[in-house]
């Protein structure tokens, strides 16, 4: 069980997360191309070594942030705010 | 005397003083407290514990610990406590012990299977992938059945499991795995800095009065931690898993070393520890020789025979053979012979032996046959000899053969470090060439290994052998076991590599070489040597199988802990559960909610009773419990904004006091959820999803709130259990109802159909909704949830006069289905647009944006050969076909038959006299009026194809 580092609350361990998928896809306009869409909801790297993802705090503040997680090791290198990178 | 082979004295962990009595298959038996079941057995002669898993051959005690792979015993307390696969080394004699040999028909003497051991040279690796792959259909039904009988790991116990089991979670600055001395040092170390510690150790705690002997510091240190309050000493704790950042998973046994169990202890307790570091000090484990004949029972590690005397005073024999590479095994020999035994023959794999160890053997008086190997055992049921044959210089074997008469044969190998739980960390191992064995490398976590287990193995332990002894030219003479526990044997290995595996991987599951539940623990390193071997490659770069969780097989119990019967889920349940309860409803789980299914009157079956509740709402009226509707408050200045984003609908156009049937797709186009959403408030809607959708929906609203628009103003509630939901639906309801409220006026003109009004219900603030999901005349009276019971009483009341009656979930779906309402879930499935549900209408078309718009131009989503939801009849009325059931185009087809659709709601519609259905059909709605067919067990239906709406199709009845 991961230990995650909440930007808002703190380190906490991870029964009080969720998980989010990968982070930094953004949702495209709706006049982007078909191809655009299909990358956003459909295209995922399946990273070796540093991973950005997001999380939420689900059973404490409720905020979604983003984590680095290497995937090789599980350890977290860094967390921070959604919007921020 | 308990047991004929205990020596005169010593046995540091047994009182002589205290016999205890216990039964094996059935015959009774004595022992000392202290004892193992494995000494107390071995102390009584018993060395046939059990028979081995593929060849049914009779193995006995090899090792004295955890990593024995041979005895596994079943104990019994009664019909409930029955516990199969213990390992009798690590089970603890208690008074009254009853334990049984698994794996033999029809008894451990004599086993019927051990004609697989004859056969074998037809159940090669690979075997049952060869032999059972035709024809496939016989796979379930006739071999697996055989096989799993035959290969017995005991049977699992027949009634519930009567015992309780704790859960715990703990934090500490050191957590140390393993009371030896390695350990024992590390945990006063940081003990003495003030730190929390905990010190785990799967063993029982050594007694405080037995006699100073070796480990006579130790139990100091164990009595100076015994009093700390910074340290918790856990004792029969196993360590079993370790988890990413620290988190290290410990089994706690509290009470299976007792002759019964205690009522407010419970049997095991799971430990989840975090640990600021965590140090491995567990040791290393004592590698078997492969050889012919080396499962005899009477073959042992030496160091196995060490410890029975030792700690047990046991004597594993009279006499004693010793094979070994290592110069540990010198101490049993020097031990055994002060303790009286003949030591027959000690015999040592290297050329040259010039150890303290050894020399000290020399002094004694005892020979070494240096530079020997054997071609064998010979033995029935026990070993009786050892043949011994010397090593040529050249490293052939071709001399004769010296049978040397025995009654035990001691072997050693050396020691493999205990680096099970450092694996599991993602440590990296590495080949320490000098040891020959992997040893801890780089950590991945917070982590030490000490002492054995970090490769520190003491001057005296030098020397070791890995794979196959060298013996001489020609076939072998018996089966060289490398996995006891699995039956795989040398030439198993070989073939392997010879049909041509490489990976050490593909090795290990293909003959199955360290899969069993004791994770070969003494067999992995000869497995890969003897498979690095064969592929001429060098030990490190075959590379090592990874270590799993858990180091040791852990009962279910333990796992589930508190989440067993009541406390398995939690329950929720309306403010109405009670009356409901008290009118005899039937319940149905619905996610998390217990929800009233139907309300039976005395004698009437489920689809009377609903026949019944059906009819009365259409006829008159009916109150439905709908509280566990998921709701959500959408408030803020951006909330019509933050609405038309999320939902398909306008909600620009809906006013204050009005309600629109929303719809809530995913981005990439498909159905999510539904439900009706009331605007409060310029500012506010108040947003109800289906029961069992909240919790996800809430969550995606966050979500897109959060991270895709974080501008918008917008503020999300889950106000599901604040507000408890009558429903009153039926031509009466209005006249049920208009007594009770205030401060609403329910005329048709001024609560229309699809309306929300504040007002106040028998004097409690409520929320008014004109909504219908049955299609008649119906309003929603939501009050605060702790008024919801008593409000419903004084509605029923009400309704008495107009003939009302409760009903429940499965009237409900016969009466939206008569209607041709979806279910999400039920007549959606994740694959399913919005024009496939026929509902289309709802979507705002002009809007620039929402979940799931840009996906709606995909091709795919256009097809006009799409499932699209229709109604069924059946050409014979009374024929209510199966949810699920496939839909062809043509009658009376053999499978293969093309798929057009499948059957999503079926009923029977006591108010229509026929039986209704939904469906998803292939351009469903180009299909009126066609006949399809409906393949069932019985044959097939005929239906035709027609509007979902079966039911008042031009919606008359909601206005009352
Ligand atoms: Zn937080």
């Amino acid at each position: 069980m991961l230990l995650i580092p909440c930007p808002y609350c703190g380190v906490r361990p991870e029964l009080e997360f969720s998980y989010g998928g990968q982070a930094h896809i953004a949702r495209p306009q709706t006049s982007a191309s078909a191809e655009e869409w299909a990358a956003f909801q459909y295209e995922r790297v399946n990273t070796r070594g540093p991973h950005a993802e997001r999380w939420r705090h689900t059973h404490g503040c409720g905020r979604f942030f983003n984590v680095v997680r290497d995937t090789t090791t599980d350890q977290i290198l860094r967390s921070y705010r959604s919007g921020e990178r | 005397m308990s047991g004929p082979w205990r020596s005169a004295s010593g046995g540091s962990s047994i009182d002589r003083s205290r016999p205890v009595r216990f039964e094996f298959d059935g015959r009774p038996y004595q022992g000392f407290a202290g004892d193992t079941l494995a000494s107390a057995l071995l102390a009584n002669g018993v060395h046939l514990v059990g028979r081995s898993f593929k060849y049914h051959r009779p193995r006995g005690i090899m090792a004295a610990g955890p990593e024995d792979p041979n005895a596994l015993v079943t104990v019994r307390r009664d019909a409930a406590r029955y516990t199969p696969n213990l390992n009798a080394a690590q089970v603890e004699l208690y008074e009254g012990l009853m334990a049984e040999s698994q794996n033999r028909w029809p008894s451990l003497h004599f086993d019927v299977g051990r004609i697989n051991d004859y056969l074998s040279r037809f159940l090669p690796s690979g075997f049952y992938y060869k032999t059972f792959m035709w024809p496939r259909k016989a796979w379930h039904g006739f071999y697996e059945p055989r096989i799993r009988a035959a290969a017995g790991l005991g049977r699992a116990p027949s009634e519930p499991d009567p015992d309780t089991y704790g859960q715990r979670f703990a934090h500490c600055e050191v957590l140390v795995i393993g009371a030896g001395p390695a350990g024992l040092t590390e945990a006063l170390a940081a003990a003495r800095t003030g730190v929390r510690v905990i010190v785990c150790d799967e063993q029982a705690p050594p007694p405080r009065t037995s006699p100073a002997d070796s480990a006579g510091e130790w139990h100091d240190i164990r009595a100076q931690l015994a009093v700390m309050p910074n340290v918790t000493v856990l004792a029969r704790t196993t360590a079993f898993g370790y988890m990413p950042h620290n988190m290290v998973a410990l089994t706690e046994r509290l009470t299976d070393h007792l002759s019964a169990p205690l009522k407010h202890v419970p049997r095991e307790r799971l430990w989840q520890v975090r640990a600021r570091e965590v140090v491995l000090a567990t040791g290393a484990i004592e590698r078997p020789l492969v050889f012919p004949g080396n499962d005899l029972p009477g073959v042992m590690l030496a160091g196995a025979a060490r410890t029975y005397l030792g700690r047990y005073g046991v004597l594993p024999g009279a006499r004693v053979a010793i094979l070994t590479a290592n110069d540990e095994a010198y101490r049993a020999a020097v031990e055994l012979r002060a303790a009286g035994v003949e030591v027959v023959a000690l015999a040592d794999l290297r050329p040259q032996v010039m150890g303290r160890l050894p020399e000290a053997a020399r002094q004694a008086g005892m020979t070494i046959r240096t530079g020997t190997t054997t071609v064998g055992t010979r033995g029935d049921q026990h070993v009786t000899a050892l043949g011994l044959c010397a090593i040529g210089a050249d490293g052939t074997v071709s001399g004769a053969v010296d049978w040397i008469g025995c009654d035990t044969v001691l072997m050693s190998g050396g020691f493999t470090p205990s680096v099970h739980l450092f694996s599991q960390s993602r440590g990296k191992l590495t080949w320490d060439a000098s040891l020959q064995v992997f040893v801890p490398g780089a950590a991945a976590e917070n982590c030490r290994c000490v002492g054995a287990c970090a490769g520190e193995m003491g001057a005296d332990s030098g020397g070791s052998w890995l794979g196959a002894l060298p013996r001489p030219e020609g076939p072998a003479t018996g089966k060289s076991f490398v996995d006891w526990q699995n039956d795989v044997t040398a030439a198993d290995l070989d073939l392997a590599v010879r049909e041509g595996f490489r990976s050490i991987e593909h090795i290990k599951r293909y003959t199955t070489t360290g899969m069993a539940t004791d994770q070969g623990k003494t067999s992995n390193l000869n497995a890969l040597a003897i498979a690095a071997q064969r592929l001429r490659r060098a030990i490190p770069e075959v590379g090592l199988t990874t270590f799993r969780m858990p180091y040791l097989p852990v009962g279910f119990g333990g796992l589930a802990g508190y989440a067993r019967g009541e406390l398995f889920a939690p329950v929720r349940k309306t403010p109405m559960y009670d009356w409901a309860a008290e009118r005899g409803a039937v319940f149905e789980p619905v996610s998390l909610w217990q929800r009233a299914r139907y309300f039976p009157q005395p004698g009437e079956d489920m689809h009377q009773a609903v026949a019944r509740e059906c009819c009365n709402v259409r006829r008159a009226c009916g109150m439905f419990d709908a509280s566990t509707l998921g709701k959500i408050e959408v408030v803020g200045p951006d909330a019509v904004e933050f609405m038309n984003r999320m939902y398909v609908n306008n909600w620009s156009t809906l006013a204050v006091g009005r309600c629109r049937y929303g719809i809530l797709l995913r981005d990439d186009g498909f159905v999510y959820d539904d439900g009706v959403v009331a605007r409060t408030a310029a500012d506010r809607f108040h947003v109800t999803t289906t029961t069992g959708g909240a919790p996800r929906v809430l969550a995606m609203m966050e979500d897109y709130l959060q991270t895709e628009w974080p501008d918008l103003k917008v503020w999300l509630t889950s106000t599901t259990e604040q507000w408890a939901v009558i429903a009153v639906q039926g031509p009466k309801a209005r006249a049920v109802i208009e007594l009770l409220v205030e401060d609403v006026d329910l005329a048709n003109a001024a609560l229309p159909h699809m309306s929300v009004a504040r007002g106040r219900v028998c004097g409690v603030p409520a929320l008014v909704f004109r909504v219908s999901f049955t299609g008649e005349l119906g309003y929603e009276i939501n009050v605060p949830a702790d008024y919801g019971a008593d409000v419903w009483r004084a509605v029923w009341q009400a309704g008495q006069a107009h003939g009302i009656c409760a009903y429940g979930t499965e009237a409900m779906h016969v009466l939206r289905a008569e209607k041709g309402y979806v279910i999400v879930g039920q007549d959606t499935d994740g694959t399913v647009t919005a024009d496939d549900a026929g509902l289309s209408w709802a979507v705002g078309k002009s809007k620039p944006d929402f979940l799931g718009l840009a996906s709606l131009r995909r091709a795919a989503l256009v097809d006009p050969n799409r499932k699209q939801l229709v109604g069924l009849l059946t050409s014979d009325p009374n024929v209510v076909l199966e949810e699920g059931s496939q839909i062809t185009a043509t009658a009376s087809l053999r499978p293969p038959m093309k798929v057009i659709g499948h059957v999503t709601s079926s009923y029977y519609s006591a108010v229509l006299g026929r039986s209704i259905a939904l469906a998803l059909v292939s351009a469903g709605r180009s299909r009126m009026g066609q006949t399809l067919y409906v393949p069932t067990r019985t044959g097939e239906s005929s239906v035709t194809v027609t509007n979902p709406v079966s039911y008042d199709p031009k919606g008359e009845r909601l206005n009352g």
